[in-house]
């Protein structure tokens, strides 16, 4: 054979090698008649992984027809990556994700209307409100099973020696008087009352005005969705600004920060209070220095009292998996009212189930998980979730608005303005 | 021009300012990385750890299989290494030495080819993949590599190539070798340090890439080191930190190593056959 002529079939073999090494990985649903199905996770931190993988091989254990193969996923990409899987026809059967990043799927016909899958055990278990935070239209699409409240982590011993009075899920602190002991906490000097983490700004102030009636999104009877910015709307707003600009009780600089990045300043007596999502504690009780006496206290109260938006972790199935019932069967077994119990404190958050609600390892005053459990009865799903066009106007439009009205950049006029008229452009472009 | 001695301190002190400045997120990984929690929720952070440990590393090596990822990762990327530069070779030396029409438009599709961006070639080559059922093989994600790594391995070997003197090949020809001879014999040699350039280029990109990998693997076992690092990561940007800083600083030791032995040959490659001489 000529010299070059064996060069290019060595190059045309490699290649097809490299191809048919690829061909032999079939996956296939069903080995040997045993059903497979794939369940991606989201969860992330040891003991929530654990808790997972010892549940999946529980099911594996006890359901010898049906296997379920853990698959982990990543929050930071469960988007893209589950877009991707939709369209490519390989998505997982059973999905972990959340309520606010199921909307684009359901109304894009990825994921499977649960109703007529749901067991009675699970519907009844789990309240309405709940089920409300992944209903998409007239279909539930994933199975709302952990969740979190915002609240106030407190510098106890700053507390303490201030003399204010420490608000309780009985009785909570209003807006007003959140504010007055905030200024009351600060000094002046590089102390703040509290510090706001915003690099998030539209999911806090949206969650958090709940408690003042604040809705925003209002839809009419057509169904079209419109945005009004009415008083009920102002009050959290105003209420940061007004701790920022105003009084110097909240710090400026951490309006751009995440959660994680105010718990420096918080351990080092910078700031009374942050705050933040309740599964932080986990972060607290790691990183807080010895002796620092920290306590959990619900966020203010307003009209609506303590009510807050929330949008709790789901358990979807994929409309193209071909074993739906198997899959609702593992996600009934895996929200069993003490295997709830088992993820929810493996993730430090609540869950939605009533039963394991009532789990005594819930109502420990140790970490706070009194004071959290005792806020689930408040909390709804958060306003806008199911909106379309929602995302935009979140990234295009209210968190640039929201961030120069924190910093004192514009005033209340202009926000308004803002989130109100270029808002309902970007609505009414996906409402024609 | 003679440098005075004051604009030789000033432009030393720029150099070192530039280089801490590129070394800074490095020392900050490999400083958390040996810091117990509490020293990572410090208000003053220091550069060495007060109280340095190895939990960190232990705790990565226990939650996430970064041993097999790593695996994984090797073997993406020096197949994909290895091909590009199979494939890049004879591309290259074609186009460098034909400058026919054909050249000049291969080597205009190879600069264009470079302003796509992942996202939009991603849900096209999923299905092309899948089709081809090359989905979930390490093998899929080569091909992907190859392909993605191909323009610019070939824009450096093209540098390689023209600076290599084509009386050499002609003389080659004289002697009675075809052109395949010629590259393999003559060429390919000379090409040596821009061909290693080239492979090592090509498996710090392959090393490096997430999202493919993300998107294109599926089952726990055959996932790389960056998708297998972001299982650190949780929602809303929270991060297991420490864990996190132990399995990234591990996860960029090859890259640097790499990087360290083929720094100079890049730039080589890249000046090569700038200037006429």
């Amino acid at each position: 054979m000529p010299m070059r002529t064996r060069w290019i079939v060595a190059l045309v073999v490699g290649l097809l090698l490299t191809g048919c090494v690829g061909c032999s990985g079939d996956d296939s649903a069903s080995e040997d008649g045993r059903i497979t199905l794939r369940f991606q996770s989201l969860a992330w931190q040891q003991e929530s992984v654990d808790a997972n993988k010892e549940l999946v091989k529980e099911w594996n254990a006890t359901h010898p027809g049906v296997k379920v193969e853990y698959v982990q996923g990543s929050w930071d990409s469960v988007h893209d990556q589950l877009l991707t899987s939709f369209e490519g026809g390989e998505a997982p059967d059973i999905i972990h994700d959340a309520s606010d990043d199921l909307a684009d799927f359901a109304y894009g016909g990825y994921l499977a209307d649960l109703r007529d899958l749901l067991p009675e055990r699970l519907k009844s278990d789990i309240p309405q409100r709940s089920w409300e935070t992944a209903t998409f239209g007239d279909g539930i699409y994933g199975v709302p099973f952990l969740q979190e409240p915002r609240v106030l982590i407190a510098n106890a011993t700053w507390l303490k020696e201030s003399g204010v009075r420490v608000p309780t899920p009985e009785k909570p602190w209003s807006w007003g008087e959140f504010r007055q002991i905030t200024d009351e906490l600060s000094d002046g000097n590089g102390k703040y009352g509290v510090a706001w983490p915003l690099k998030e700004p539209v999911s806090a102030t949206l969650n958090l005005s709940l408690s003042t009636g604040g809705q925003l999104f209002h839809r009419d009877a057509n169904g079209k969705v419109r945005i009004r910015f009415g008083e009920a709307d102002e009050v959290v707003p105003r209420t940061i600004h007004d701790q920022v600009n105003s009084d110097g009780s909240a710090s400026s600089s951490t309006l751009g920060s995440g959660g994680s990045d105010t718990l420096p300043g918080f351990f080092g007596g910078k700031y009374a209070m942050v705050p933040l999502g309740f599964s932080y504690r986990q972060q607290i009780v790691q990183q807080a220095p010895k002796g620092f006496d920290w306590q959990v206290l619900p966020a203010p109260a307003g009209a609506d009292g303590l009510t807050q938006g929330v949008s709790p972790q789901t358990l979807s199935v994929a409309e193209d998996s071909p074993h739906q019932k198997e899959a609702v069967a593992f996600i009934d077994f895996m929200l069993q009212p003490r295997n709830m119990v088992r993820l929810a404190l493996g993730d430090w958050m609540l869950p939605t189930g009533t039963q394991a609600l009532r789990d005594p390892a819930l109502h420990t005053e140790e970490n706070g998980w009194a004071t959290g459990t005792a806020l689930a009865a408040h909390l709804r799903s958060a306003p806008a979730q199911s909106v379309r066009g929602y995302p935009e106007w979140k990234d295009k439009v209210a968190t640039p608005a929201l961030q120069e009205y924190y910093s004192g950049a514009i005033g209340l006029g202009e926000l308004r303005e803002r989130l109100v008229e270029d808002g309902n452009l970007v609505l009414a472009r996906y409402q024609r | 021009m003679k440098t005075g001695k004051g604009a030789r301190a000033g432009q030393y002190l720029a150099l070192l300012a530039y280089l801490v400045f590129l070394a800074f997120p490095f020392l900050w990984l490999l400083s958390t990385a040996f810091k117990p929690p509490r020293e990572l929720g410090s208000l003053h952070p220091t550069w060495i750890p007060e109280d340095p440990t190895l939990a960190n590393f232990r705790q990565a090596f226990d939650e996430q299989p970064l041993l097999d990822a790593a695996f994984n990762s090797l073997i993406a990327a020096l197949g994909a290494a290895v091909i590009a530069v199979l494939i890049a070779t004879p591309m290259a030396f074609v186009m460098a030495r034909h400058r026919t029409r054909l050249a000049k438009a291969a080597t205009g599709w190879v600069v264009v080819s470079q302003a796509f961006p992942f996202v939009l070639v991603i849900i096209p080559l999923f299905l092309v993949l899948k089709n081809l059922r090359l989905i979930n093989s390490v093998p899929g994600l080569i091909m992907v590599y190859v392909v993605w790594a191909l323009p610019f391995a070939l824009w450096m070997l093209v540098g390689y190539v023209r600076a290599v003197p084509t009386e050499l090949e002609e003389a080659a020809a004289v002697d009675g070798a075809g052109r395949v001879r010629t590259l393999v014999s003559i060429t390919a040699p000379l090409l040596a340090p821009g061909i290693v350039a080239t492979g090592l280029f090509a498996f710090i990109s392959a090393w490096n890439e997430f999202f493919f990998a993300l998107v294109l693997l599926k089952t726990p076992e055959k996932q790389t080191l960056p998708v297998v690092l972001t299982h650190f990561l949780g929602a809303e940007g929270v991060a297991d930190l420490g864990p996190l800083a132990a399995a990234a600083f591990l996860a960029t030791l090859p890259s640097l190593v790499v990087f360290a032995i083929i720094q100079k040959r890049i730039t080589g490659g890249m000046l090569a056959g700038a200037v006429k001489s």
